[in-house]
């Protein structure tokens, strides 16, 4: 019985580029020795903890940089299924980079709190290496394993404070609603196996063709959407603001800056790769996504006197510029495959810095109001400077990254020049004119309002979060100034597997 | 890559644009409490930079002034096709400059009048960033690169208005941020689409203009009317001009004077540099209707001073009134309009900048403007009295002084449009300009008696409580005007300084009708 199973399936180990693994299997070394740090190691030695976190990441940072400078190239393992390009070296780069940020967010908080460093870290690493993996996916198996593994921990990070109702409340509706979608993509996973009798993409694409059944665009539709859950998407949006106010401060940055570009990774791939040639089912989907997401997005943000609330509707807006280019992939591949690298690194450092900016302050004012920032700029003027970046930054305003973000995703609609793509353009524009509403209020309140109860001791900036508003600021602005730097990582050639018609 | 026009020392102009930067990096490091130390920086960075501006017009070929001269072209975002290419001609020159002179003239204005409330750090840091976005739109020869320092100029004028300005300051800067931002983000989205439909190869100017003209005309008017937006917002022209008096009146002094000075001339300098060579099709469509609201402009314009009863918003609504005026020559499309209308915004920037000046020191001295209140200026503050009326003079238009020479060319050009415009429509305008003028006249002639003529009311006359506030000029003053007074007469009794240097460009910029 045994030797016809054995002999029914011819087994060979594929050759394994350690190299090209590097990065992951640093990783999961440095998840290990934490989970074993944490059980052996007494109470007082417990801040050996975070050194071990940060180590990790920045040393499996080492092979990105190393496998982007060889001369290589793209490296394919397994079949195929698992690809180490470009686009997927310049997301690595941006998780493991943004974690490390996340991880001088959390130190203080976490040690002051009492928050279980250890079984924290553990997740947030378990997360990252979820999202590591996502950015090489190339196989549906491979991206719902990665979207489970970074979401999962993902889930009990946001429910971290154990006794606090909303925290509680974040968790459970991040995880039903996350459960939901995945259920949904599922669904839509299967019913392309069906048709194409392949989980891997390139073959999808290949099957797929360029023919459109009902039964071909429910299940293209479906997986898209199981994403747009990931990313907040209106409307599919409504766990954002309650997760991301409920969830730890730096969970929030976490979820909305990693998880959110983790989940428009997985968005690309599947479109650039799995679906190039469905894009009549899917262009329309982004674009009413697209604008849904923007205008909803900024109308509710408006409305918002929490600061973290008013977070969370600016990154679902945000999130609306980013799928904006997707609108047009099928027409526009290459600009629109920029523009979302090239907004998702920009968002990144941008929102990193402005939650190191919103935990500094919150240590003291001890308030979440957007009133508590009033007159800032009188007895912080460094802070209030840094903040008055980053809000220009996600307004769009040149000098700072986030103007070279939406221009790439306007240069691509244009590119594509229908009368669609300039319409979104349009609601585009007005849409970064009425998010100045919001951001412009930040703005005033720390330039142009007295300081609430005339309390003016100067906030203390600890050090990690010192180091973090450098490494978002220099970011922001060089990313800005020089955004050529970056650019190359969108090229499509970058983008192993995507079929270009 | 090449480079059209003259390179010889090419660095004059990045040094020129971005030295305002470095003294802002120095300034950071410098405390706030020594507020001194601050100033004198600042001024210093000002003063070099005006150094290499004066170095820029002595250099200057004057005999090829209708060719981009100092030019440079270095890859910038190559991936977009972007590169950071600058050079300047005659249309530029003078405003480069003029921006340079205003900067240091109003931070020398400040030395002693830093408004409520104080932090002159921070208030100087922001003229200096404010300067780097005035001089780069006036150099920069890349669509990009020009969007960029177009875009500069909007926060630290949005702090100026909102931290440093009057009661009604927020709301002021909020409104002038969101038209702003509305007209650039139609612009921007008109950029791209001139960048595609001319083939995607580049944001140079110079290409765009070689090959704007090949864009279907439907195309082309469509993309002229996002650019129209974001232009007509930042001149402003009616109907978009609703921002403007409440910015003027709630800014600080300093902040209506490089506004009215400079900012709003990024406006029509787009006009003359971008708009109008880059889609001449779509100009010659455009033109009557900007002609038109030009002069809906001039005549609204009056009629809102008026009305007013507030000295600044007087002044900042005849600038709607100039600036129509500015408009008008360029919808010509003739030569002799453009030329009218650049030597109207050099003009404007220099009588209105005064004006706000002296605008601000009487509100020092009385805590008001409000026109009623005030009166007999000329018995209590002789000097202050006569360099308003110099001013108003100025600002009316009365030959000899620089005013004259924006306006009057700028009726006349109307009497003979391009070829290909409707010739009585424009001759309407020019009727109805020239009765804009004679309104113009009127309201600065009203506010001059109303304010300067007389005895000086109750509450302000000697031994009522404010006889230590009102005193004449002072030295700081002076300083800052005396150049301005100068320019204003020389410019006015030799106009042709200025017009040896636009002319050439303007030629050249006209190229495509002919003219």
């Amino acid at each position: 019985m045994l030797s016809t199973l054995l002999a029914s399936v011819s087994w060979t180990s594929p050759t394994i580029d350690y190299h090209a693994l590097a990065p992951e299997i640093i990783l999961g070394g440095g998840i290990v020795v934490l989970l074993l740090l944490d059980l052996f190691v007494s109470d007082a030695k417990k801040w050996l903890l975070t050194p071990v976190a940060s180590f990790t990441l920045l040393a499996s940072f080492i092979p990105v940089v190393t496998l982007a400078l060889s001369d290589v190239g793209a490296r394919s393992l397994f079949d195929g299924r698992y690809e180490i390009d470009k686009f997927s070296l310049v997301l690595k780069g941006l998780f493991l980079i943004a974690g490390y940020v996340v991880v001088l967010l959390a130190t203080d908080h976490l040690r002051e709190g009492d928050y279980y460093q250890g079984e924290f870290w553990f997740l947030m690493l378990s997360s990252i290496l979820g999202m590591v993996m996502m950015a090489s996916s190339r196989d549906m198996v491979s991206i719902f394993v990665s979207l489970e593994f970074l979401s999962i921990p993902a889930y009990m990070m946001a429910a971290w404070r154990k006794r606090d109702r909303l925290s509680n409340e974040a968790g459970v509706k991040y995880y039903l609603l996350g459960v939901f979608a995945s259920a949904i993509m599922l669904y839509g996973m299967s019913l392309l196996y069906g048709i194409t009798n392949s989980t891997k993409l390139t073959e999808i694409g290949t099957a797929l063709g360029e023919s459109v059944t009902p039964v071909r665009a429910l299940a293209v539709f479906f997986v898209v959407i199981g994403f747009a859950f990931k990313v907040s998407a209106v409307p599919f949006h409504t766990w954002a603001p309650d997760t991301y106010q409920g969830a730890p401060t730096p969970v929030t940055a976490f979820l909305s800056v990693a998880s959110k570009a983790a989940g428009f990774v997985a968005l690309v791939t599947v479109v650039y790769v799995g679906f190039p040639g469905s894009h009549e089912v899917w262009q329309p989907v982004f674009w009413i996504l697209s604008a849904l997401t923007m205008t909803v997005g900024n109308v509710m943000a408006l409305r918002q006197t929490n600061i973290v609330r008013m977070l969370a509707y600016s990154s679902v807006a945000q999130g609306g510029f980013i799928l904006m280019p997707l609108s047009v992939a099928g027409i526009a591949e290459q600009s629109a495959l920029r523009a979302v690298v090239a907004y998702l690194l920009v968002y990144a450092a941008t929102n990193l810095g402005v939650f190191a900016v919103v935990m500094i302050v919150a240590r003291k004012t001890q308030s979440g109001e957007i009133s508590s920032y009033g007159g800032l700029f009188s007895y912080a003027p460094g802070v209030a400077t840094m903040m008055t970046l980053f809000m220009a930054s996600l307004a769009g305003i040149p000098p700072l990254g986030g103007w070279f973000g939406k221009f790439a995703a306007f240069h691509s609609l244009v590119s594509a020049g229908t009368n669609w793509s300039y319409t979104l353009a349009v609601i585009g524009g007005v849409n970064s004119v009425v998010a100045f509403g919001y951001y412009g209020r930040i703005l005033r309140e720390m330039w142009m309002k007295p300081v609430p109860h005339g309390d003016t001791a100067p906030v203390v900036v600890q050090s990690p979060l010192l180091v973090a508003l450098i490494i978002t600021g220099v970011s922001t602005l060089v990313l800005g100034t020089f955004p050529g730097i970056v650019m190359h990582f969108g090229d499509i050639a970058g983008l192993t597997g995507a079929l270009v018609k | 890559m090449d480079i059209q026009g003259l390179t010889e020392h090419s660095w004059v102009l990045t040094a020129g644009t971005f030295l305002p930067l470095v003294g802002v990096l120095i300034m950071l490091f410098i405390p706030k409490k020594d507020e001194a130390l601050s100033k004198a920086v600042a001024i210093g960075t000002a003063a070099i930079t005006l150094g290499i501006g004066i170095y820029t017009l002595i250099a200057f070929n004057y005999d090829k002034a209708d060719v981009m001269q100092f030019g440079a072209r270095h890859e910038w975002i190559s991936v977009i096709k972007s590169s950071y290419y600058i050079g300047i001609d005659g249309i530029s020159l003078p405003l480069y400059v003029l921006s340079m002179v205003i900067t240091l003239l109003v931070m020398i204005y400040s030395w002693d009048h830093v408004p409520s409330p104080g932090n002159a750090k921070a208030f100087f840091i922001l003229m200096l960033v404010l300067q780097t976005g005035m001089a780069g739109t006036f150099i920069a020869r890349d669509l990009v690169l020009f969007f960029v320092f177009f875009e500069l100029v909007l926060l630290p004028m949005y702090f100026m208005i909102g931290v440093w300005g009057g009661e009604n300051r927020q709301y002021a800067s909020l409104k002038f941020f969101l038209y702003t931002m509305f007209g650039s983000a139609l612009m921007l989205v008109a950029f791209l689409a001139l960048f595609f439909k001319t083939g995607a190869e580049s944001f140079a100017i110079p290409y765009l203009i070689e090959n704007g003209g090949e864009i279907a005309k439907n195309t082309q008017i469509w993309i002229f009317a996002g650019m129209f937006v974001g232009f007509a917002v930042k001149v402003p022209m009616f109907p978009f001009h609703t921002w403007l008096p409440d910015a003027h009146t709630q800014a600080p002094t300093q902040g209506s004077v490089i506004l009215a000075a400079i900012l709003l001339k990024l406006g029509t300098y787009g006009f003359v540099r971008i708009a109008i060579p880059v889609l001449p099709d779509a100009a010659m469509e455009w033109a009557p209707y900007i002609g038109l609201l030009a002069v809906i402009g001039i005549i609204y314009g009056a009629l809102g001073c008026l009305a007013q009863t507030d000295m600044k918003r007087l002044i900042a609504f005849s600038s709607v009134a100039h600036m129509g005026f500015v408009m008008l020559g360029i919808s010509t499309l003739t030569s002799f309009g453009l030329n009218a209308a650049m030597f109207g915004m050099v003009a404007h920037g220099l009588i209105t900048g005064m004006l706000f000046f002296v605008a601000g020191s009487v509100k020092e001295r009385y805590h008001t403007l409000e026109i009623k209140r005030l009166s007999g200026m000329l018995v209590q503050m002789p000097k202050l009295g006569w360099i308003l009326g110099f001013c108003a003079m100025a600002s009316l238009g009365l030959p000899g002084l620089a005013g004259f020479w924006g306006e009057f060319p700028a009726i006349l050009s109307a009497y003979n449009p391009a070829d290909g415009l409707p010739v009585e429509t424009f001759r309407t305008y020019m009727v109805i300009a020239a009765i804009g003028t004679v309104f113009a006249a009127a309201y600065l002639l009203w506010l001059y008696q109303r304010t300067a003529f007389g005895e000086p009311t109750a509450e302000f006359s000697p031994g009522h409580g404010h006889d230590e506030d009102i005193h004449d000029v002072n030295k700081f003053e002076w300083v800052a005007w005396t150049p301005l007074l100068i320019a204003i007469v020389v410019f006015g009794v030799y106009p042709q300084l200025m017009f040896k240097v636009l002319d050439p460009a303007v030629g050249v910029t006209l190229k495509a009708f002919g003219g």
